[in-house]
């Protein structure tokens, strides 16, 4: 089994919610607290599992914004669990989430530097190295009806943007879209192998903007309405 | 990469350590120039375990959590950090007894004496080895996933222990011209070294870009928002970027202070003690500024996420 998450681009709408919903309930859950550093104060920071960014692709006028939710890939070859010193850091057989023991962690950071994708940061409240667990705590609770057995943030996300399954059933929901949808991993050209997909934004046709043709009736009607009505 | 003061003392004061130790047992197995004093070997070989244990104690502060210290051992097997903690503490039983044995001097245990100092020699080579390589593993990290990185490594820590041997032998009565001869001949291997570390770092090469890294590769990538307010541990630890400017001063500072005037004063200076101790404190605030350089012209990957085009 390799679980992992599968996030569309093409509907993400940069909402933060995945984020706000990751924090709430990893903050009570295995590696809790998640620690926030002036959360009301000037210089405001923390531990979070998942940042999301906004790229603009493209030049005007064929530019788009993305926006860009990022977490832990659980890798299949992490290096991260590798160049761990103490043993802390371990993925995983049998459905390859990468963890964090907080018993075993010193800090030293050296996993952060081994993660292309920024998914460790240090809490330094507990001097230890914290990371997305892909809700480990949530998705095998037999207490929670089965429908709510995901992440949190593929639960709360109102885009349906993130989905959550295994990548290594030829026949789960997440292995078709990322076949349908041409589904890829992020800087493959290091060799981690993310578990992790994005789907592409899909291709939308332009809407046309200059030689429409001589306006029909309908259009008529609107250019006068537009003209009696002031905004 | 942030550069923290605990590390650079670390990679610095060990590998130093480790070269001076090692250029004391070939020293002492070929007598070079008659070989050194009894007094003079203990000197050098306590001097090189005082700055291992120093940097070791050192490496420590860097730590989140430093009570967990002792698991650092059990991961040898993946783990250049775990195996360069497992090496140097190797090498510390086998130096004490090269050292005991120096000090007692025993003719019946010569051979013993000896192959502990070999052995521990051997340690003293693998473990900066391991140093490097620690960030030499890297792919996140352009400019240390080389291997000129466990190259320079070597280089300096061979270059700097013998700048320190040499001092402490101007303390007694054997002729230096050897010593001089070596320290300078290790100065043009390093400084030619880390030459073409920096020539080979200039240029960005074939890496990641921002657009392998958010998958967008048909057109032109831009960051719009970062998605946090003040910064994060990850602008902290990675986002560290010294001034063009002020990186290639202490470039020049590097060679100067840690090439150049080391090696007019052994070539001109002759063998007066002063000058010898001059030599070396320069050399040392060379490799300071040097280290400080390694860890602060470094760019993680993790940057083209917050809007480097290339790294």
């Amino acid at each position: 089994m390799r679980l992992g998450l599968v996030i569309d681009l093409d509907v993400c709408v940069g909402c933060h919610a995945c984020a706000i919903a990751c924090k709430e309930w990893n903050a009570s859950g295995t590696t809790a607290p998640l620690t926030d550093y002036q959360p009301y104060g000037a210089e405001p920071s923390g531990v979070w599992f998942n940042r999301i960014r906004s790229y603009e692709v493209g030049e005007y006028p064929n530019n788009k914004t993305i926006n860009f939710p990022m977490s832990c890939m659980h890798c299949e070859d992490a290096d991260c669990v590798t160049v761990c010193p103490t043993g802390a850091s371990y993925k995983r057989a049998e459905d390859g989430i990468v963890l964090v023991d907080q018993n075993k962690c010193m800090g030293c950071n050296y996993c952060s530097w081994a993660c292309p994708y920024g998914a460790r940061e240090l809490d330094r409240e507990s001097g230890t190295m914290k990371k997305c667990t892909l809700c480990v705590d949530r998705i095998y609770d037999l207490q929670i009806p089965i429908e709510e057995r995901q992440p949190a943030c593929v639960l709360t996300c109102p885009a349906h943007a993130r989905m959550f399954g295994d990548l290594d059933d030829p026949g789960s929901a997440v292995s078709s879209v990322v076949r349908e949808r041409g589904g890829y991993q992020l800087m493959p050209e290091l060799g981690y192998n993310p578990t992790n997909h994005y789907l592409p934004v899909r291709k939308a046709k332009p809407i046309p903007t200059e030689n429409l043709g001589k306006p029909g009736f309908k259009d008529k009607i609107k250019g006068i309405a537009n003209r009696i009505v002031k905004r | 990469m942030h550069p923290a003061f605990s590390v650079i003392f670390f990679t610095v004061s060990s590998g130093a350590g480790f070269g001076l130790f090692a250029l004391l047992y070939l020293m002492d197995l070929f007598g070079l120039d008659g070989g050194l004093p009894i007094e003079q070997k203990l000197v050098a070989g306590i001097l090189a375990l005082v700055l291992v244990a120093a940097g070791l104690t050192s490496s420590m502060f860097h730590l989140a959590n430093p009570k967990n210290a002792w698991r650092a051992f059990s991961r040898f097997r993946t783990s250049w950090l775990s195996r360069e903690g497992v090496f140097a503490m190797a090498f510390y039983p086998f130096a004490i007894i090269y050292l005991g044995l120096t000090w007692l001097v025993l003719p019946e245990l010569e051979v013993l004496r000896l192959a502990a100092g070999a052995v521990a020699a051997l340690l003293a080579w693998i473990t900066i080895f391991s140093t490097g390589m620690i960030y030499g593993c890297l792919k996140t990290i352009r400019q240390w996933n080389s291997p000129l990185v466990p190259a320079n490594y070597l280089a300096l820590g061979h270059f700097t222990g013998a700048l320190l041997l040499l001092a402490v032998a101007s303390n007694s009565e054997v002729v230096l011209t050897s010593y001089v001869t070596l320290v300078l001949a290790l100065l043009v291997v390093a400084a030619a070294l880390k030459a073409i570390y920096y020539f080979w770092i200039a240029s960005p090469g074939t890496g990641s870009t921002i657009k392998t890294a958010t998958g967008f590769t048909r057109g032109t990538v831009r960051l719009l928002d970062t998605g946090h307010t003040h910064g994060t541990f990850l602008t902290q630890e990675f986002g560290f970027q010294g001034a063009r400017k002020f990186s290639l001063i202490l470039k020049v500072c590097v060679f100067i202070a840690g090439f150049a005037i080391p090696a007019l004063i052994l070539t001109l200076g002759g063998s007066v003690a002063i000058a010898i101790y001059a030599a070396v404190l320069t050399a040392f605030l060379g490799m300071v500024a040097e280290r400080w350089l390694f860890f602060a012209e470094a760019r993680h990957v993790i940057n083209l996420y917050h809007g480097a085009q290339h790294c």
